[in-house]
């Protein structure tokens, strides 16, 4: 499978999805104003990963900002990872927020409690 | 009450003024108003998590206008830019304050006032389980709105939105939103 590597903008996160390492990372910002064009491409990339799933997913998500248009998109990035677990496969996702951003931490619980997959939460200095 | 601009757009540039601007909001517009604020709020010295607070309620009222601004009959867009809207940062005391202003179908207003009421009656806990059931459960529409907007504002402010309805015509009026972010933590 071909990895998706999309560097950041003002608006939107990087992104590395990688099949053979097992890595799916979003990181920055993401605050489009719509997301759905953004993501679909995500979204569809982890519906074919979720065939053949490396060993363990990494998967990392460190936002700085996001919109409640992704956080839709964002849950729907979890819920291909969730069925990935199910079926038996090991998911671990590390869930990063800025020293003191308690919105983020708070968002992420959200996301925990949603999706059945316990989260590592990790604080980073701002 | 009827509309008159320049009275409200007076009314919203109370206090301590960041940035007015009133004109066509469009996704541009946005990002330019994002990083103008961006740069003023690390002038400002206010604590790290307010100032992001501060964008991230922003960026919402800001994406609300641009998915609820109605198409506009003629008679109004002689008048006003098209994708009319307005928009005002203020410091009053000690808080921030967002101010927001469009045109809606008067047909709406009844609606608005029932989901603004709606959320501003809600504790933090019902406002969380409210932001999560809508999250999991609606779809987003067409232009990307998920119906969450207002009730994440209400959330990370953790204070009462104010509005107020002025009549334009017969089929529109002027909406008026305020949003209180708390310079100190609450």
């Amino acid at each position: 499978m071909e990895p998706i590597i999309i560097e950041s903008t003002p608006k939107t996160p990087s992104v590395r999805f990688d099949a053979k390492q097992g890595v799916v990372e979003i990181k920055g910002r993401s605050i489009p104003e719509n997301s759905v064009e953004f993501y679909k491409p995500l979204v569809d990339w982890l519906e074919q990963y979720s065939g053949n799933p490396a060993s363990k997913t990494n998967v990392n998500i460190h936002l700085e900002y996001f919109n409640t248009s992704s956080s839709k998109c964002i849950l729907d990035v979890f819920k291909k990872l969730e069925a990935i677990h199910k079926a038996k496969n090991n998911v671990a996702v590390n869930w990063y927020y800025e020293e003191d951003d308690e919105d983020m931490l708070e968002a992420g619980e959200d996301y925990e409690s949603i999706i059945r997959i316990p989260f590592n939460m990790i604080e980073v200095e701002d | 009450m009827s509309f008159n601009l320049q009275e409200s757009f007076k009314k919203m540039n109370k206090g301590d003024v960041l940035l007015a601007y009133k004109g066509s909001i469009t996704a541009e517009l946005i990002t330019n108003v994002l990083e103008v604020i961006e740069s003023k709020l690390d002038d400002v010295n206010t604590a790290s998590a307010v100032r992001k607070k501060i964008y991230n309620v922003l960026v919402e009222s800001l994406q609300n206008l641009f998915h609820h601004i109605d198409d506009l009959p003629d008679q109004i867009k002689n008048e006003f830019d098209a994708r009319f809207g307005v928009l005002v940062i203020a410091k009053e005391d000690d808080y921030y304050r967002i101010s927001t202003g469009n045109f809606v179908r008067t047909g709406k207003v009844k609606q608005l006032k029932e989901k603004i009421d709606k959320i501003n009656s809600l504790s933090r806990e019902e406002l969380k389980d409210m932001y999560k059931f809508v999250l999991n459960h609606q779809k987003l529409s067409a232009k990307g709105g998920g119906g969450l907007g207002l009730i994440d504002i209400a959330k990370k402010t953790g204070n009462k939105m104010e509005y107020s309805f002025y009549n334009y015509n017969s089929e529109f009026d002027f909406f008026n939103l305020n949003v209180f972010i708390s310079e100190s933590k609450n």
